[in-house]
């Protein structure tokens, strides 16, 4: 299992492997929307969550195709269902590294693009919890879909419209979590309920994730 | 004799073939006394004037809408434990019509909602779920129309469907935590001794008979459809074998 995170990792970092990108796209998200909606400090400040979260949601679900079919076109993945590893685990850390990869980069670089959003510094603590909590969720939903459509062509959209709305409570508890931080209001039980999703998709996703690819390779 | 025995989808179709002008008459019936004694013979609202009759539309679509996704449900838990493809086959028919309701509920609740909330549209957390709902029943649909083989789409199509239902209850809770609503309570339910007042209530029930009826012969005909697809395509790739 350490030796396929450290392969999905090295191929994920090593050129062509798309790593970046995710951070990129992000970054252009952050750019576009004062551009879209005005330089105005105090409005940007208030929708500054709502967009974090969205611009980190729609780079996960541009990336998630990649956790599965490169492996699925080259008949790596049916070498690795073969394996004596669980295909449960194979799922769990192929979603594990896609967090790795494009999750926590954006995890670690949101509270500056935060700051261009007009955040105080003493509010970003909140956004980077919120994300560093809420993120995993987002690779284990999407690998769930990714498995789903690893065997059509030209799934990416179809892909979109799958994992987008599975990703609803998890963007609506992340941002409640940030957004009512920054408010100084309690957020205890937002908190509390966004790590349960998260935890709850990484220990239970995968066997149905696993179920959907067994089908798919049959 | 068991309930199973029609999963043979010949026996089903024989079945159907019987039951179905009945289904079809009640849902008339029901729709024609709901709709019209709801229509002409009841009341205005004291506060809502003629727009309430959109409640013989309104709630029983929403019903439905609803009800058709947990009927999927069951239909793709029976299709994976017991491989029945009728069950698989009326649980894919059963998606557009669900996709309708949901408009339907939507749409009628838009034109309800100008006159008496003064706008189309509020992010309510119902009005915002029932939307939800919409995205995902258009992921499931999609889905379906997206894979070639017949029994890997019931499969997967199986699975989201259980996943997500998961998760668009999850998305129900969320969406209440997240906004206070602006919609009134639930007309119908159960545990409440009094619920719309009775002039509204009884030509309700008739118009919700009439949609559960609708509902379960169109889901009837698209299962027929859907079996006689299978077999004719079934023939043809016989006859290209020869």
């Amino acid at each position: 299992m350490m030796a396929l995170l450290q392969r999905d990792l090295i191929l994920a970092i090593r050129a062509g492997g798309g790593f970046g990108l995710g951070m990129a796209f992000f970054l252009i998200v952050v750019v576009l929307v004062p551009l879209g909606i005005g330089p105005d400090m105090v409005i940007l400040a208030k929708v500054s969550v709502g967009i974090l979260w969205v611009g980190a949601l729609l780079a996960c679900v541009l990336s998630l195709d990649r956790i599965f079919s490169l492996d699925y076109d080259d008949g790596t993945l049916e070498l690795l269902l073969t394996s004596p590893i669980p295909c449960e685990a194979v799922v769990a850390v192929k979603a594990f590294s896609h967090w790795t990869t494009t999750g926590l980069p954006l995890v670690i670089i949101s509270p500056i693009l935060g700051l261009f959003l007009g955040l105080q510094a003493g509010d970003l603590k909140w956004l980077f919890v919120s994300l560093f909590l809420g993120t995993p969720a987002l690779s284990a939903i999407g690998a769930f879909g990714a498995a789903l459509t690893v065997g059509i062509r030209r799934g990416g959209l179809l892909l979109s419209l799958i994992v987008l709305p599975l990703y609803i409570p998890t963007l609506v508890f992340g941002s409640i979590v940030a957004s009512t931080g920054v408010a100084d209001l309690s957020n205890n039980s937002a908190l509390l309920i966004l790590s349960a999703i998260t935890l709850v998709a990484f220990s239970i996703l995968p066997f149905a994730s696993a179920v959907v690819l067994r089908i798919n390779l049959r | 004799m068991s309930i199973w025995e029609y999963a043979n989808p010949v026996k089903f179709l024989k079945l159907s073939d019987k039951v179905l002008p009945f289904f079809a008459g009640f849902s008339i019936i029901g729709l024609a006394i709901g709709l019209f004694w709801g229509f002409f013979f009841t009341p205005d609202d004291y506060r809502q004037g003629s727009t309430v009759k959109i409640i013989y539309l309104h709630v029983p679509a929403a019903l439905m809408a609803i009800n058709a996704w947990f009927m999927m449900l069951v239909a793709s838990v029976i299709w994976l434990i017991r491989r029945h493809h009728v069950s698989a086959l009326a649980a894919k028919a059963a998606a557009p019509i669900g996709v309708t309701m949901t408009m339907v509920a939507l749409i009628t609740g838009a034109l309800w909602g100008q006159p008496m909330w003064g706008t189309w549209w509020a992010w309510d957390p119902r009005l915002t779920s029932f939307l939800i709902l919409f995205l995902f029943y258009l992921g499931y649909v999609a889905l379906w129309s997206a894979i070639d083989n017949p029994d890997t789409a019931a499969d997967l199509t199986s699975m989201l469907c259980i996943v997500g239902s998961v998760f668009a209850i999850l998305s129900r809770y969320a969406v209440n935590f997240w906004n206070q609503g602006l919609h009134q309570g639930a007309s119908l339910s159960l545990d409440k001794e009094k619920n719309v007042a009775d002039v509204f209530y009884q030509p309700l029930l008739f118009s919700i008979f009439g949609f559960v009826f609708l509902f379960l012969t169109l889901v009837l005909i698209g299962t027929r459809t859907e079996i006689r697809l299978r077999r004719t395509e079934a023939l043809r790739l016989r006859k290209d074998r020869e």
